[in-house]
């Protein structure tokens, strides 16, 4: 049907596909890599991955990044949020990105807290 | 816009039509430019994400609560199938793997709906199917694995895990290697405690499965095995677990000791802290039930493609709209890839 015109560029335009079946071969290239990429720096684990940043080890930052980049090419392409509307795109994306935000920030800083508890020997759990 | 006059037509033949089409308020326009099926399915994804990300969040809590101590997951999960050297990751890659390459036939799919062709829908769905029957397969053994654990430990009063290895040398380097209760543990020869059942006491009273040894067998291994050597939950600056010496290693069992722990639970965790594992049983469960149901969904429109409901209705959207529910599976499980066996 000629109404189900899909985008078919990703990366910015960088990658340009003729069909959106080629489209689809074309991204699960790339979440193959990403995945490839993740798996290898899980098994050899190199040493400059845990220098500490902003809180949290080098490595850990890149498998945070490497998969959120996955999610956005899971949702856009394969669920197609790359061919609806921006206000459709948006309620369901920033809905979820606020509140998720919102949540690991309160717990992990909570979370913070009860470890200095334990660390600092107010409350023992070690016998 | 056919598609959308397609709907108006469709619509037609079931309802009754109001005089209003055309008015904004009259009904038959798609807010968004998108079908009220799928902007439903869009809705319900958003709040099963938030349903999810509650949990990975819960698991982040207790794991910054106990960050010197989590679990290693590459410790964890080092199985696979008929293959009996640890390798981390490989198993659960394939699982990955597997999934997404699922994701692929569903889209693949959903692009021969759009094109009315209903041979290669039918084709693409089985593929689908088989895909996800594989990953929860994968699933169901993934699990058994870690329930049945493969050294054992001694859980502490504190309720903190002690595990047991040995420095080998390999290549010149000092390298410390698990061993397994099962091959130092001497056994008593008498002394057997037996398991506590129903029917030797009270009705209402028993007692779950015992371990194979008792702390004290244990214990004299450990006293005649002078090579084995305790090791904590605690995380060294090198990022492993500390090692103990072989003065505290006896110490700590004997004084500390209190059960023996085999495998993983909702009690108890031979990898370390009991949460671990309360996570992995819940966060995975949760996720594999969602693969489970959408197998069973996807079975379900594989028949009405085979049965031409969709050729009949001109119209392959209830494929896309599984489908969505399929990729957001998958897109869930990136993400619990990363905070279980990654991170």
């Amino acid at each position: 049907m000629a109404d189900h015109a899909h985008k078919l560029e990703i990366l910015r335009g960088l990658i340009k596909f003729k069909s959106n079946t080629q489209k689809i071969w074309g991204v699960l290239i790339l979440l193959s890599i990403i995945t490839a990429v993740e798996v290898l720096l899980g098994i050899y684990k190199p040493e400059w991955g845990r220098t500490v940043f902003l809180g949290m080890k080098a490595l850990n930052w890149i498998f945070i990044v490497l998969t959120i980049v996955k999610a956005y090419y899971i949702t856009w392409d394969f669920m197609h949020m790359r061919d609806e509307t921006k206000a459709l795109r948006r309620m369901v994306v920033w809905t979820a990105i606020f509140l998720i935000c919102y949540l690991l920030w309160i717990l992990l800083q909570e979370a913070g807290y009860i470890f200095e508890i334990y660390d600092k020997g107010y409350i023992k759990r070690d016998f | 816009m056919s598609n959308f006059k397609n709907e108006c037509y469709r619509m037609d033949n079931t309802v009754v039509s109001t005089g209003t089409e055309g008015k904004t308020w009259g009904g038959g326009s798609q807010p968004l430019k998108s079908s009220y099926g799928k902007m439903m399915m869009w809705f319900f994804i958003v709040s099963d994400a938030l349903t999810f990300s509650g949990f990975l969040a819960a698991y982040g809590f207790s794991r910054f609560k106990f960050i010197d101590a989590w679990p290693i997951a590459d410790e964890v999960f080092t199985h696979i199938p008929f293959y009996h050297e640890p390798a981390p990751m490989i198993y659960v890659a394939f699982m990955t793997f597997v999934l997404i390459m699922s994701s692929v036939t569903m889209v693949l799919a959903v692009d021969a709906g759009h094109e009315m062709k209903k041979a290669k829908v039918t084709f693409y769905m089985f593929l689908t199917i088989i895909g996800g029957l594989i990953f929860v397969g994968s699933q169901a053994w993934e699990w058994a694995t870690f329930i049945k654990g493969d050294y054992g430990a001694i859980q502490t009063k504190g309720g903190n895990i002690l595990q047991f290895g040995e420095y080998v040398e390999k290549d010149g380097e000092q390298l410390f290697k698990r061993v397994a209760i099962k091959d130092f543990a001497i056994e008593a020869a008498h002394d057997v405690r037996e398991q506590h059942q129903r029917k030797n006491g009270i009705w209402f009273m028993n007692e779950g499965s015992l371990p194979s040894y008792t702390v004290d067998e244990v214990m004299h291994g450990l006293e005649a095995n002078t090579n084995v050597l305790v090791r904590t939950q605690l995380i060294n600056e090198d990022g492993e677990k500390t090692v103990l010496t072989r003065e505290e290693s006896l110490r700590q069992i004997k004084e500390n000791g209190k059960s023996v722990v085999e495998g993983a639970n909702l009690h108890v965790n031979e990898y370390g802290t009991p949460l671990f594992a309360d996570f992995f049983f819940f966060i995975t469960g949760f996720h594999g039930f969602h693969v489970f149901s959408g197998v069973v969904i996807n079975i379900i429109i594989f028949f009405n493609v085979i049965l031409g409901t969709y050729e009949r209705r001109k119209n392959y959207e209830m494929v896309e709209k599984v489908g969505l529910y399929w990729h957001f599976v998958d897109l869930v499980w990136v993400f619990v890839f990363t905070f279980f066996y990654l991170v």
